[in-house]
């Protein structure tokens, strides 16, 4: 028996105005509100727990554990900060949720507020996703006419304020402490740790900073309870996950699914890699993860799983590349990347990227010199593990991985163009050889 | 990146460009939608982003009067304020175009199309990345991921999304944001607004266009339209047999579907979302 889809936050995405408050409450939105506040704090923690979930931005941290870490109340105010900073390449499923659907954060929210014991709160969006501004602009109004944000909520005397605060495209933002520093008004550089945010964390008070997907999921697993989502997924990567199918599918979108689904499963359901080509590689949850190729297919898609098998489960973005596609050439585009996007702060990766791309640059271009592999798994080595934040770390993975997988295609380029090897004309949506007949 | 065919240093820094001091009327209005901004924050540093953005909706960029006004409303040095403008590459250095035009050149867009894009538009206009036409009107970047990776290769105006694009659709995106002819985003408002104004808006100005658009791109419910097709539902979701296939079928359906039971053992098979051998695998 294959696994099956579980559309839960992507459930009403097709209605035609699937973004109102009236939208989200007809389809069970706020019950899990309404349930939460007449629940201990320490049990909504708990269940968080017992949930199992998971933080989806990457990571993976347990989403009750990091909670469970704030510190007893002071009297001051603690934080939540949701991390709406989706930029890692491949991943695509907290900016459609959040234009399709908003009010699954916004409720999520106020659940986990209320369970820290926080009274204002904050979404770090992208700036880069205008409509998506607007959606969650609306979003938090209708909210606070609605009396779900504001003053004594539901008259439970539970205050909360939630301010949505624009990025302004950087993707370190995404790393949890460069987006604290980030909305602190500084340039979005990582902070050392320890302290961790959950003891000094935004203004250097207690803070929750969680992923959008994390914090929606926590909306109906208040509604129907933690063991019904531990009950999706396998035993230790419990519930269900949106798993982003992108590049040469025939169908990519966003397949809503228990965790330890597997991409052979996935690509069933997407109608297979287009025009009957053949799969070459694959990223499991984003350009960070070590590439996965064909060897993989049967993989489940969950945290233990995917990790056994040397990568990562990151975020699910599934980027899907065929035989036509030079690896050299997407791995040289992916060091672009992280060297534009590094900030700077560490010299391990901010040479260390530097330098990766020229070697890239001269592979991609034939022009490679016979020591190039060889240097570019050395500098990959003084990168992994020594590097300020995990940046550094994804910028090998790419790398390490696709000379693992496809050595002599590094090799081919000490003497030819990945651009002869592989034309790029032929891998383009638009490409002739495959538009339908 | 891709800097080589370019001088990496502008001619323009906040510090030098644009002197001249605000008018009367642009400074009353600055400094009350600054306030309502500073509001919004425990601490007022926070508020230099959306200031910052605030500054591009009257300026069209960062200018050094700009920065001016943020370090004085915030009580930071110019140099403070400076150095985050140059930090995120939304903050524009030298006057920025009406419309930015951003070519998706992350590997998957790359790949799917995006690079014979940006080659084609940029000779199509005459003007490389971080570069604006004559008249004004656009301004070329490449961008990195943009969050909709299902719909590559994918193009940006103005932050809005143009899904599944080609050569010759980004030409005439183009050619049509110049010429003044309204432009509807695949996923969007009705139209693309200036850069002026989403600079407001994400300074936190809402501008009234939420409801415009669609809720989600196609591919955004691909999973969705075939878990209908096949019936299938998560645990607890007693969507009836009859709704499966119907693709606007929520509205009925859940007005009896909620709240949903929490009952272990749910009737339907189609609810359970995985069996244990695969658990165990």
């Amino acid at each position: 028996m294959s696994t099956q889809l579980t559309p839960i936050l992507t459930k009403f995405w097709d209605h035609p105005t699937s973004w109102t408050l009236e939208t989200y409450e007809a389809n069970g939105g706020y019950q899990g509100l309404r349930k939460a506040l007449q629940t201990e704090q320490a049990d909504l923690v708990q269940m968080a727990k017992d949930s199992g979930l998971r933080g989806r931005g990457g990571a993976g941290f347990p989403t009750g554990l990091k909670w469970s870490f704030l510190p007893p109340p002071d009297g001051g105010p603690r934080y939540l900060v949701v991390n709406a900073d989706e930029a890692e390449p491949g991943t695509c499923k907290d900016i459609p949720l959040l234009m399709a659907a908003p009010q699954f954060l916004i409720e999520g929210m106020i659940i986990t507020s209320f369970a820290i014991g926080c009274n204002h709160a904050f979404i770090y969006l992208r700036g880069e996703v205008a409509h998506v501004h607007r959606r969650v602009q609306r979003a938090i109004a209708e909210a606070y006419a609605a009396g779900y944000l504001g003053k004594d909520i539901l008259g439970t005397g539970f205050d909360l304020d939630i301010t949505l605060h624009s990025g302004a495209g950087a993707y370190i933002c995404g790393e949890e402490t460069a987006l604290l520093d980030s909305l602190e008004g500084r340039r979005g550089q990582p902070r050392l740790k320890p302290p961790f945010p959950a003891v000094a964390g935004l203004y250097a008070r207690p803070t929750v900073v969680n992923n959008v997907e994390s914090i929606a999921s926590i909306a109906p697993i208040a509604a129907h309870g933690a063991d019904w989502f531990a009950d999706m997924g396998t035993e230790k990567s419990q519930g269900f996950g949106i798993f982003s199918l992108s590049g040469h599918v025939t169908r990519p979108g966003q397949y809503e699914a228990p965790l330890g689904i597997t991409l052979r499963e996935l690509l069933e359901m997407a109608g297979g890699i287009r025009n009957g080509r053949k799969l070459k590689f694959w990223t499991p949850g984003g350009s960070s993860t070590p590439l996965f190729t064909d060897q993989h297919l049967d993989v489940p898609l969950d945290f233990e799983s995917v990790a056994a098998e040397g990568s990562m489960l990151g975020t699910r973005a599934l980027q899907i590349f065929d035989e036509t596609v030079s690896v050299v050439r997407a791995v040289s585009r992916w060091t672009d990347f992280y060297a534009h996007e590094s900030c700077g702060k560490c010299t391990p990766c901010r040479e260390g990227t530097f330098w990766l791309k020229q070697i890239m640059h001269r592979l991609e271009a034939g022009k490679g010199s016979q020591d190039d592999i060889d240097k570019l798994v050395d500098i990959c080595d003084n990168i992994l593990g020594r590097a300020f934040c995990a940046l550094g770390d994804g910028a090998t993975s790419p790398i390490t991985s696709a000379v693992q997988y496809f050595r002599e295609e590094f090799e081919a380029g000490m003497h030819t163009p990945a651009s002869e090897l592989f034309p790029p004309e032929r891998s383009t949506l638009f490409a002739k050889e495959t538009q339908p007949a | 990146m891709s800097a080589e065919t370019h001088d990496p240093l502008h001619r323009y820094t906040p510090l030098q460009a644009s002197d001249e001091p605000y008018t009367e009327e642009q400074l009353a209005g600055l400094r009350a939608d600054a306030q309502t901004i500073i509001a919004k924050y425990p601490q007022k540093r926070s508020a230099l982003l959306p200031l910052l953005h605030l500054i591009q909706s009257v300026d069209g960029y960062v200018t050094g009067r700009g920065v001016d006004l943020c370090a004085e409303l915030l009580d930071l040095t110019r140099a403070e304020v400076s150095g985050v403008a140059t930090f995120y590459t939304q903050y524009k250095r030298h006057p920025n175009g009406e419309y930015t035009v951003g070519v998706c050149t992350n590997t998957l867009c790359a790949i799917m199309g995006g690079d014979q894009i940006f080659d084609e538009v940029s000779e199509h206009l005459g003007i490389g990345h971080d570069e604006t036409t004559p008249d004004g009107k656009i301004t070329l970047e490449r961008v990195e991921c943009n969050a909709a990776c299902d719909f590559a290769p994918v193009v940006m105006a103005n932050w809005e999304f143009f899904d599944n694009q080609t050569p010759e659709s980004t030409k005439q995106l183009v050619d049509d944001l110049r010429a003044g002819t309204p432009v509807a985003p695949t996923r969007g408002a009705s139209r693309v607004c200036t850069f002026k104004q989403v600079s407001r808006m994400l300074a936190g100005f809402e501008d009234g266009l939420a409801d415009e658009g669609v809720g989600a791109g196609p591919a955004s419910i691909e999973g969705l339209k075939l878990a209908k097709e096949r019936g299938w539902t998560a645990p607890g979701d007693q969507a009836s047999a009859g709704d499966a296939g119907d693709s606007t079928g929520t509205t009925t359906e859940d007005t009896t579907s909620d709240p949903a039971p929490e009952t272990g053992d749910e009737h339907s098979s189609a609810a359970q979302p995985g069996t244990d051998e695969e658990k165990d695998a």
